[in-house]
């Protein structure tokens, strides 16, 4: 069972939308135009995608989504579903998809999500957004924004194992050392660990260089049967092992502040891939805030808990580190549209194990490990990509 | 600016009804399991630990340390900001549970991790009342 879905399938094509701030183009043509650029990429028509995964958009939100979209290619899927797992989603997507053509329900699935949360986002929507992530009755009457929950995640991370802000500002530093080589990204300036320390503090302990950019864009990508990638123009990238894990919806109902459901996500997919965190060449996490990052390098076992402040501090997430993390720059410097946010790591993982990286492609990109957390580190989901179909 | 964002007030429903109407006689009460004995937060129609529906309230001592805080300087809303920054809390109580609130009585920079405090209630002018906690 654990191992059902190792190598069935493969992403065959991946695309980004311009991203950052793209104030002329809504999120459904930003979703359309990823959709385009994906199936071009893979060399297939839109006639071919019997499979459709969206997202919902917060800027302008529809209540069938996946259809709409479907309804402007004027595709007709047996397969259409759009999906909330907030910043899992996308991964979440995925790993159903995979299981949707794993089990013949369909061929070739595209995954596609787009947002533009930076230009068409109306004031009362981003309140009701922020206050929206928290319990109704017993969280969000604090008023407090998304950023403090986080920042409830930091402090006792930094109280039970001594993790400084010095060592969360390392992450931002080395995630902007990665965006500095990729054309694309958003914020692309090199920083320090003192700019981070002297940025505007946002919510104690975390400062704006800790939090995440606001964008505008979209990717898809699109996957198929193992039998199917194998004629296609594009060097297959395998889905190796998937997992999920669901601990919680609200922070205070935490079991733990510091100890995520990615340990279960990590474990699962690890099991299915049939291999550890040690074979792992490149990880892209999901870093929609600092703190994000140290704990899931703990709990998907790149290094002890609690350590997680010393292993990025000590450089080994960095562009020329033991496991470069966030290759294309991250939530924090490549952007953050919101709930498509991980789909960019995803497609940056995809290049990265094709050898497409371009000025940033690793010298060792054989298995990449992706992870997107949705809430406040509520749903996780651990994707482990790889060249080879069986590893 | 009439039609700028008020605070976000709790809606009670047929589980929470009893906690709120509590915290309006400045008491804070807690559903405890007949089953197992679990306290919980927050009420439930069934205990989270053995799924018996068979649950009472008991009034807790509003006693509990900070398991973790954050200091508020940009809320969701104007409607919160006209206090300045104020400590978010996660308060572990006495009984168990885990509950967020924000820190009254001192100043917010005085939080910290492993701080006693107790429950102060806070009558708001939207009719609710909120549980609090300050310096014990
Ligand atoms: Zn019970």
């Amino acid at each position: 069972m654990p191992e059902s879905l190792r190598g069935k399938a493969a992403i065959v094509g991946a695309a980004d939308t311009e991203v950052g701030v793209v104030p002329h183009l809504g999120p459904t043509r930003l979703c359309v135009e990823a959709i385009l650029g994906a199936l071009e990429d893979a060399g297939l028509s839109k006639d071919d995608v019997d499979g459709l995964v969206t997202c919902n958009s917060i800027a302008e939100p529809c209540t069938y989504h996946a259809e709409a979209i479907a309804e402007y290619l004027q595709i007709f899927p047996r397969y259409c579903v759009s999906v909330a797992t907030g910043g899992g989603t996308t991964f979440t997507a995925l790993h159903q998809a995979a299981a949707a053509i794993a089990t013949g329900l369909c061929n070739t699935v595209v995954v596609a999500m787009a947002d533009s949360l930076r230009s068409r986002v109306s004031r009362e929507r981003a309140v009701a957004m922020q206050a929206s992530t928290g319990h109704p009755q017993f969280e969000a009457p604090w008023g407090a924004p998304v950023s403090a929950s986080y920042a409830l995640i930091a402090r006792a991370h930094m109280h039970e194992y001594g993790t400084t802000p010095e060592q969360l500002a390392a992450v931002a530093v080395s995630t902007r050392a990665h965006a500095a080589r990729n054309p694309a990204a958003q914020m692309r300036t090199p920083i320090t660990i003192d700019d981070v320390l002297n940025s505007r503090m946002i919510a104690d302990p975390l400062h704006l260089l800790d939090c995440s950019l606001i964008s505008d864009g979209g990717a898809a990508v699109v996957l198929t049967s193992a039998e199917r990638a194998s004629d296609l123009r594009r060097r297959p990238v395998y889905l190796l092992g998937a997992g999920e894990g669901h601990g919680h919806e609200h922070i205070s109902q935490a079991r733990s502040l510091t100890t995520s459901a990615a340990v279960d996500s990590g474990r699962r997919a690890y099991r299915m891939a049939g291999m550890g965190p040690a074979d792992v060449d490149f990880a892209n996490l999901y870093d929609c805030f600092t703190p994000v990052v140290l704990i899931l390098l703990e709990d998907l076992g790149f290094c002890a808990k609690g350590e997680g402040g010393a292993f990025v501090e000590a450089g080994h997430i960095a562009p020329d580190g033991r496991l470069p993390v966030n290759t294309h720059g991250g939530l924090l410097s490549h952007c953050h549209p919101g709930h498509p946010g991980a789909m960019f790591a995803l497609t940056e993982a995809v290049r990265q194990v094709q050898g497409n990286g371009g000025e940033r492609q690793l010298a060792r990109a054989e298995l990449g490990l992706v992870h997107g957390q949705g809430g406040v580190m509520s749903s996780h989901c651990t994707l482990i990509l790889g060249r080879e179909r069986t590893a | 600016m009439s039609d700028a964002p008020g605070r976000l007030v709790p809606v009670p429903t047929a589980e929470t009804a009893e906690f709120w109407d509590a915290c309006r006689r400045h008491e804070l009460v807690l559903q405890r399991c007949h089953g197992c004995g679990q306290v919980q937060f927050y009420p439930r129609v069934l205990c989270g630990g053995c799924g018996s529906r068979e649950l009472g309230w008991a009034r807790a001592s509003g006693r509990g340390v900070v398991k973790s805080f954050s200091i508020v300087r940009r809320p969701v809303s104007p409607a919160y900001a006209s206090d300045g920054p104020y400590a978010l809390l996660l308060v572990e109580l006495e009984e168990g549970p885990t509950m967020m609130s924000t820190l009254t009585g001192c100043e917010p920079g005085r939080a910290f991790v492993g701080m006693p405090v107790t429950v102060a209630f806070d009558d708001w002018p939207e009719g609710v009342t909120m549980p609090r906690f300050r310096p014990a």
